[in-house]
């Protein structure tokens, strides 16, 4: 290649693009020669932690993937798709954006939705639904309240505009995510399984065409330098961040759909984390081919762009269409009836390698192999002290608060991160393609399929409090309550998909909660019998030094074979009795307390060990499917955040129902009604369906208690304990987010 | 009865539109595509311009909608006496249009609202209310950015005078309360129609109560409402 001009490179141009320098030795090993600039920005992007996952992979295959539903490898394409019979299948996978959102969060955010929709969209799947799980710190701060209006704001923004309804997700919370929010954007996709498109570049003759968006200057080196390091001066990143065209969003999916019915395509990939380089180069990995690009003829929004731009820019709303020479005119009347812009951008090859032409000049050729193939690193974690000390932390010697039970029952509903988040959701649309059934804030949001007697049960889970105090039980306990939140509302848990957001892996305490977590993880997927079929990775969430809280969230895919049978987490009737599943009694032990909303809120401690036992969650979750599939449960609500007393709560405020509790509390008070022990559900049954739900948990080997009874006059009673209205209980709940 | 339901880039409630109407109440539903000019009175008996976000809404919601060539086949349907309804961004495309008066402003509050609203009916002999009773209150839910109306005092006190506030936001009751306005509406408007009652503009979403498992059937009122009123003129 004698007509490639280059060479040479410094320590500047190399932080540029977060590599080190002995990453570039390896790549001039590699290459046999000095990469040149263009050339060495595709290896950096490349290289990235955030598409190289450097880090994680070694990690991330102890994650079951494998099951008989899972219809591909998980990352061999976009996102992992699941048989749900009918001949149909789903697609889904969750992608962070938090370091655009720190940055620009209204943008940050926005792209993050448009840019997880079009990883379900190469994959030639209708996206059905979004989930978002995000985190906060206070909003007590004033930059915490800029950058939870703007994540709010760009997610409304974007995902109402494209006609893709938002159904549900969480958000949490905590001192450590001031500064560095995570939004994590968790995108589900139908698809019939014959009609599944490939992000490959096929065989050698076809071509590629880019449509969508021109290429601007906006996002460069996103992947590399904003994705994939800690950052301190976080304004100076600001062009780093994209920016979306949710219309283009919205057209670009009709049109790539239609494209998909046109036969004409071969192939699909989207435009992300660095552009045109993973585009191209990935789909060409995919299909063992080469591949030649002509910069020159990609359409732009920018004069004077060099081929580095070009090939680096994130610019949104962009995809790569693979098709024959014969097909391609095809194509091209698809996007010229959209009014959509279609470009021949380049072809594909034998030779393994992908050359990049501006014009007449060739400006990189690069094997492809090492380009896919970027260093991994396996690095010995170290459990840190704290970790160590806090789960020795004497739980016993916590004093029971001078409030009495009602009240810090009211101060738990009126927490930001228990109480209602309806101040949120509202901004989204949840209904649009009317397949919503159970719309957010229930434990589950559930949809139907249309054509089917089907549904589907989605939300997002992951509590970085227990993962800090824990890794390997909160990881284990992410992956334990999303199943157990799609159980409650009747489906069986079928597949997962996981963003596991961390701080700096390089630091030897973050990398152990990394591998550990993961293999908390992946027990819990073993126990459950369900495959992570799709994930993300997050490094480097940190700032001023302070690393968040290990963070993986856990989104769950769950089936029901009859929509129609699902309940959801609010009381029904009066009269139904109301029990306990997972325990033969209400008894508090002072470890429950460990890392609770009640101990942060009420004694401002996080400390403890979180603690889960995986065969116990897994005979609870089969009981209350069972009850609820058979028609015996009519509602049913995981214990989580704010323990017992809050669960009962929530189910009354849903309906406005009373409930008139007749259990005695052994041990102490507080763990009892507010700990947060695992593999409890709270559900009501009619009364004639008592007998019928002991005698399943009876077969299963589930404890049960009866906790007491659904009342008609809105009063909330435990006995001796907790007496208020149940207004008064909705109040603070639904105040919980203040004016926002 | 054949319904045609009109798609602009960024329309996304036409296909729940074409559910409702196909599968839900078995009648016949086509798109009609907005670089198109057909001659509409010919073929069809009810238009519908759905929500969505036409064009991204970047101008100004509708704005540029009503200038494809489609909207002139509209406007002469409509002239015409046909049935028209424009749903949520359909609604702004209509007052954008000039087919109805008035525009639909940013909610007061600034943010969207998807939820559940509570529409008393004001009039029950336009197109699409006439299956439903004199001040029989609806549970529609709604989902926009910009359905705050407004029109000039001279204009509203025509809209009241002439009984053209066909839906109106109301507490469950019936009580058109501010609390129960949930984006500022003049007067707590959700609706409106033209004089002779077959052009009718509203703000919340009829197609996503349709059916008991999308939480009420409110909706169907709506759509039957246009079917009665066809057969009303062809008797």
């Amino acid at each position: 290649m004698t007509n490639i001009k280059g060479g040479g490179v410094d320590k500047k141009v190399l932080d540029e693009i977060a590599l080190s320098e002995d990453e570039y030795q390896l790549i001039v090993d590699r290459l046999g020669r000095q990469p040149n600039r263009v050339e060495l920005g595709m290896f950096g992007a490349l290289w990235s932690e955030h598409c190289g996952y450097k880090h994680s992979r070694p990690l991330i295959h102890f994650l079951p993937s494998e099951g008989k539903r899972v219809l591909l490898p998980p990352g061999q394409e976009n996102a992992g798709a699941v048989d749900i019979g009918d001949g149909l299948a789903i697609v889904f996978k969750i992608e962070s954006h938090n370091h655009p959102s720190a940055v620009e969060p209204f943008q940050g955010a926005a792209t993050g939705v448009g840019g997880i929709v079009r990883d379900i969209l190469a994959m030639g799947a209708r996206p059905i639904a979004l989930l978002n799980s995000l985190r906060f710190g206070p909003l007590d701060d004033p930059a915490n309240r800029h950058l939870f209006n703007g994540v709010i704001g760009g997610i409304s923004w974007y995902g109402n505009c494209i006609g893709v309804p938002d159904v549900g997700g969480e958000v949490v919370f905590a001192d450590c995510y001031t500064r560095n929010p995570l939004v994590n954007a968790l995108c589900v996709g139908l698809i019939r399984k014959d009609q599944l498109v490939s992000a490959s570049l096929g065989a050698p003759g076809n071509v590629l065409l880019l449509v969508g968006a021109e290429t601007g200057r906006d996002g460069i080196h996103g992947a590399s330098g904003l994705a994939s390091r800690t950052f301190e001066e976080e304004r100076e990143l600001r062009p780093t961040v994209q920016v979306g065209n949710p219309f283009l969003g919205k057209v670009l999916i009709e049109a790539c759909l239609e494209a998909r019915d046109s036969g004409c395509l071969e192939g699909m990939q989207d435009l992300g984390a660095a552009g045109l380089t993973s585009a191209a180069v990935e789909s060409a990995a995919r299909a063992g081919a080469g591949l030649r690009l002509d910069v020159s003829r990609v359409h732009r929004r920018d004069s004077g762009m060099d081929p580095y731009e070009v090939m680096l820019s994130e610019s949104q709303e962009r995809m790569l269409l693979v098709t024959t020479p014969e097909k391609k005119a095809g194509l091209e009347v698809v996007f010229d009836r959209w009014e959509v812009p279609c470009v021949e951008i380049g072809s594909v090859n034998s030779t393994r390698y992908a050359t990049v032409q501006d014009g007449d000049e060739a400006v990189a050729s690069l094997p492809i192999e090492p380009l896919i193939d970027a260093p991994k690193y396996r690095l010995e974690g170290v459990r840190p002290r704290e970790q160590e000390r806090l789960a020795r932390y004497p739980l016993g010697r916590v004093p029971l608060p001078d409030d009495n039970p009602t009240r810090v029952l009211l101060k738990l509903l009126g927490t930001a991160n228990v109480g209602s988040k309806e101040a949120v959701y509202r901004q989204y649309d949840h209904q649009v393609q009317t397949n919503t059934v159970v719309t957010p804030g229930s434990d589950a949001a559930v949809l139907r399929i249309k054509g089917t007697k089907k549904g589907i049960a989605l939300c997002t889970d992951g509590n970085g409090r227990y993962c800090y105090l824990d890794p390997y039980a909160g990881g284990a306990i992410a992956v334990a309550e999303a199943c157990r939140n799609v159980t409650c509302s009747g489906a069986e848990p079928i597949a997962l998909t996981d963003c596991l957001n961390f701080g700096n892996p390089e630091v030897p305490e973050i990398y152990y909660q990394l591998e550990w977590c993961i293999r908390g993880m992946a027990a819990a997927c073993k126990a459950l019998g369900v495959p992570v079929v799709s994930g993300n990775v997050s490094l480097y969430n940190e700032t001023q030094g302070k690393p968040i809280y290990p963070t993986p969230v856990v989104g769950a895919l769950g089936l029901l074979e009859d929509v129609t049978r699902h309940v959801t987490s609010s009381f029904r009737e009066p009269g139904d009795k109301v029990f306990l599943l997972g325990r033969a009694e209400v008894r508090g032990r002072s470890a429950e307390l460990s890392g609770s909303e009640y101990l942060e809120t009420v004694h401002g401690i996080v400390a403890g060990k979180p603690v889960i036992s995986l065969a116990m969650e897994r005979r609870v979750q089969q009981v209350c499917r069972r009850a609820i599939v058979e028609g015996v449960v009519t509602s049913a609500h995981d214990c989580s955040d704010g323990g017992l007393a809050v669960a009962l709560a929530e189910s009354c405020i849903g309906t406005g129902v009373g409930f008139d509790g007749a259990f005695p509390v052994v041990g102490r008070w507080d763990a009892a009604l507010f700990g947060e022990s695992q593999s409890r559900i709270v559900v009501s049954v009619p009364p004639d369906r008592g007998d019928a739900l002991v005698k399943m948990a009876g077969e299963l080997g589930v404890p049960l208690v009866e906790l007491g009874e659904v009342t008609s006059g809105g009063r909330f009673s435990i006995d001796g304990s907790v007496d208020i209205d149940v207004s008064d209980l909705a109040q603070a709940w639904r105040g919980a987010l203040g004016a926002i | 009865m054949r319904f045609g339901i009109v798609v602009f880039p960024g329309t996304w409630s036409d296909g729940d539109c074409h559910h409702v109407i196909h599968s839900i109440l078995g009648h016949t539903a086509d798109y009609l595509w907005y670089r198109d000019r057909p001659d509409l009175t010919a073929d069809y008996d009810c238009i519908v311009l759905p929500g969505g976000f036409s064009y991204g809404d970047y101008l100004r919601a509708g704005a540029i909608a009503r200038f494809s060539p489609v909207m002139s086949s509209v406007a002469d349907f409509a002239a015409s006496g046909g049935a028209v309804i424009g749903i949520c961004n359909g609604f702004q495309v209509l007052c954008e249009a000039g087919l109805l008066p008035g525009v639909l402003m940013r909610n007061n509050h600034i943010q969207y609202r998807c939820q559940w609203t509570n529409l008393r009916v004001e009039r029950t002999d336009t197109a699409f209310t006439r299956a439903c009773a004199p001040g029989q209150v609806l549970d529609v839910p709604i989902s926009h950015g910009e359905g705050n109306y407004f029109a000039d005092e001279g204009t509203l006190a025509r809209l009241e005078d002439e009984g053209r506030v066909v839906l109106r936001y109301t507490t469950p009751t019936g009580e058109p309360a501010p609390d129960a306005n949930p984006n500022g509406s003049a007067h707590n408007i959700a609706g409106i129609s033209n004089r002779d009652g077959n052009v009718v503009g509203m703000m919340p979403h009829p197609e996503r109560c349709c059916e008991e498992i999308m939480g009420g059937c409110d909706g169907r009122l709506i759509f039957e409402s246009a079917v009665r009123w066809r057969m009303s003129q062809s008797g």
